[in-house]
């Protein structure tokens, strides 16, 4: 790892990335996808800080999503999905959550989601798309014109209308931009410029870090920019939109990082098990967050022959033959 | 209602699982792009891309295209969908693929209810604001379903699934029937066929309801209609081919050998 000099102020710990960029009720965009890059140790410690009344905006996400409602840090959603795969086919704690009312949810699909983020970073107020059209996403609101008053909402969850250019085209769904206080994001590497550089699939986190008004993003890897800068159509953003950077090897354990590692399945159907009960899950809490004083700690805890166990290949980006029951 | 767990004898018996992943696999024609979610969708991809569809490209809404799948992606973001692709895209590029008049895409999708018109809910039972069972979500469901070419439906078979009324449409089917699709202002698309643990489901022509295309081996009418919460035309049904034995192999020699999904 070089001396990151130029990321200057930027460079800092866990601790002080999410005391500085994420406060109480702040509208936080999660990256990553299901069970892929979720920002994992960002998640933790706002649990550990006890960050509340957050409003988590994403597509589709799961374990970060699952962690920060089961801690008891999230008010509002607008998401997709809810979902980690064969692992979770819905999210335990955010179902329990949500037939408990104790979050309110507005519903959108990937793509819409996607859509708003890109209205956002294109600093535009709306998207069309002809999806949804019809459907429930499209009939109901999940949250009250009250509290989109309160809480500095679009008026409306969104709007149809026909096709201003040609009518024989139909109605198309106008979807609000979304601007979130906060993008948290995983990412393979950051050079020593702060450029970050995302491998594999990127999802929507382009999108949510440049329509987000601060961007985190823990990383595995600090590298000197001169080695992303020989090969830059393969960087994901450029250094003037992060403000901060946390090399944090793991960071998104248990969810994969592509060429890095794979999920972690015993880890994610333990946490399974755990979050079905709520005196179970209090208990996993307090071992795997609470109790866990910072990343060092908690990897030391998930032990380094499992570590090593969920080390991907490095062409094929997994841990091939993992066992994954 | 009772179900059969096996049907026939070996090498040819066959679970209604792998009936289902043969069946679905067997709607798919070279050159189609097929979205695949995980889960049963991705053995009926895996099945039709080794019978008669070598041409057709499997891909996934988080923008992995044409991957190899040499071993079974678990969620539709597992480095799985990446390995040996194509291309890389993200969410917005994905969905562009999807929507494009070009070309042929045919999405997988599954649900918790469907009605006779094939429209989909996979958000909740109950009251929307207050439900008693909270599920996952739509995902790319709703998208998959409002912009591919056409779309064919997982489900397990019950009453509680196929419902006269859903709790939640999350996923537009032929929405109220005959023309109502295209009036809402969908250019294209539709569902193609359900397929279920008891049989292949299509949709009338003119109409666009349900109704029983084919029901499995050892499977009979009333238990369908047993399973149905609607009525249903059985009077076009006719047996489904069983599986051969070379289409078993592949599924389970060569598209799912540690049974990840066929269980």
């Amino acid at each position: 790892m070089s001396e990151p000099e130029q990321i200057g102020g930027k460079l800092m710990s866990l601790e002080r990335a999410v005391r500085t960029f994420v406060k109480r009720g702040d509208q936080v965009a999660l990256g990553g996808f299901t069970i892929s890059r979720n920002p994992m140790a960002l998640v933790y410690e706002i649990a550990r800080q006890s960050i509340g009344d957050l409003h988590l905006v994403a597509h589709s996400n799961g374990q970060a999503l699952d962690v920060l409602v089961g801690a008891g840090c999230v008010r509002r959603i607008e998401i997709a999905y809810g979902g980690n795969g064969r692992f979770a086919p819905t999210c335990v704690r955010f179902r329990k959550a949500v037939e408990r009312g104790a979050v309110v949810v507005e519903d959108y699909s990937n793509y819409q989601m996607a859509l708003r983020f890109l209205a956002g970073a294109l600093n535009v107020p709306f998207m069309p798309t002809k999806s949804g059209l019809h459907t429930d996403l499209v009939r109901l609101d999940g949250f009250s014109p009250e509290l989109r008053r309160v809480a500095a909402l679009p008026a409306k969850k969104l709007v149809v209308l026909p096709d201003p250019f040609d009518g024989e085209e139909g109605d198309v769904v106008l979807l609000p931009a979304l601007k979130p206080d906060v993008a948290l994001m995983h990412a393979q590497q950051v050079g020593d410029d702060g450029t970050v550089r995302i491998k594999g699939l990127t999802f929507a986190d382009i999108e949510q870090a440049k329509a987000a008004k601060a961007v985190v993003v823990t990383c595995e890897q600090v590298v000197p920019a001169a080695d992303l800068r020989r090969d830059p159509d393969q960087n994901a953003l450029p250094p003037f939109l992060i403000d901060a950077v946390v090399p944090l090897p793991f960071a998104a354990h248990p969810t994969a990082c592509h060429l890095f590692y794979d999920y972690d399945p015993q880890h994610l159907n333990e946490y399974r098990a755990a979050a079905r009960d709520d005196g179970a899950y209090e208990s996993w809490l307090r071992e795997w967050v609470y109790s866990v004083a910072d990343h060092d700690e908690y990897l030391a805890k998930v032990g380094d022959e499992r570590l090593q166990r969920i080390k991907a290949d490095p062409v094929r980006g997994y841990a091939v033959g993992l066992d994954r029951r | 209602m009772s179900k059969p767990t096996t049907t026939g004898s070996a090498p040819t018996a066959f679970t209604p699982r792998e009936m289902m992943a043969i069946a679905a696999g067997r709607f798919i024609a070279d050159g189609d792009i097929v979205f695949a979610g995980t889960g049963v969708a991705l053995l009926a991809a895996g099945c039709a891309k080794r019978v008669q569809a070598p041409g057709a490209v499997i891909f996934f809404e988080t923008g992995g295209i044409d991957p190899t799948l040499d071993e079974i992606p678990l969620a539709v973001a597992d480095s799985r969908v990446m390995d040996g692709a194509c291309i890389n895209a993200g969410i917005i590029e994905a969905f562009s693929y999807v929507s494009n008049p070009r070309l042929h895409t045919i999405a997988f999708l599954g649900a918790a209810q469907i009605d006779r018109y094939g429209n989909l809910n996979s958000t909740c039972i109950g009251d929307y604001h207050h439900p008693t069972v909270r599920f996952s979500g739509s995902g790319g469901a709703c998208d998959a379903g409002s912009l591919a070419a056409g779309f064919i439906v997982f489900m397990e078979h019950s009453p509680r699934k196929f419902v006269e009324k859903l709790d939640y449409l999350t996923t537009p089917g032929w929405l109220e029937g005959g023309e109502s699709r295209r009036a809402a202002g969908f250019a294209r698309g539709g569902p193609i066929a359900v397929v279920t643990d008891l049989c292949v489901l299509r949709f009338d022509e003119t109409t666009k309801e349900m109704y029983l295309a084919e029901r499995y081996p050892g499977v009979s009418d009333d238990d369908v209609v047993a399973n149905t919460g609607f009525a249903l035309d059985v009077s076009r049904a006719v047996e489904a081919l069983p599986p051969t034995a070379e289409e078993l192999r592949i599924l389970r020699d060569e598209v799912d050998p540690q049974r990840l999904i066929l269980g």
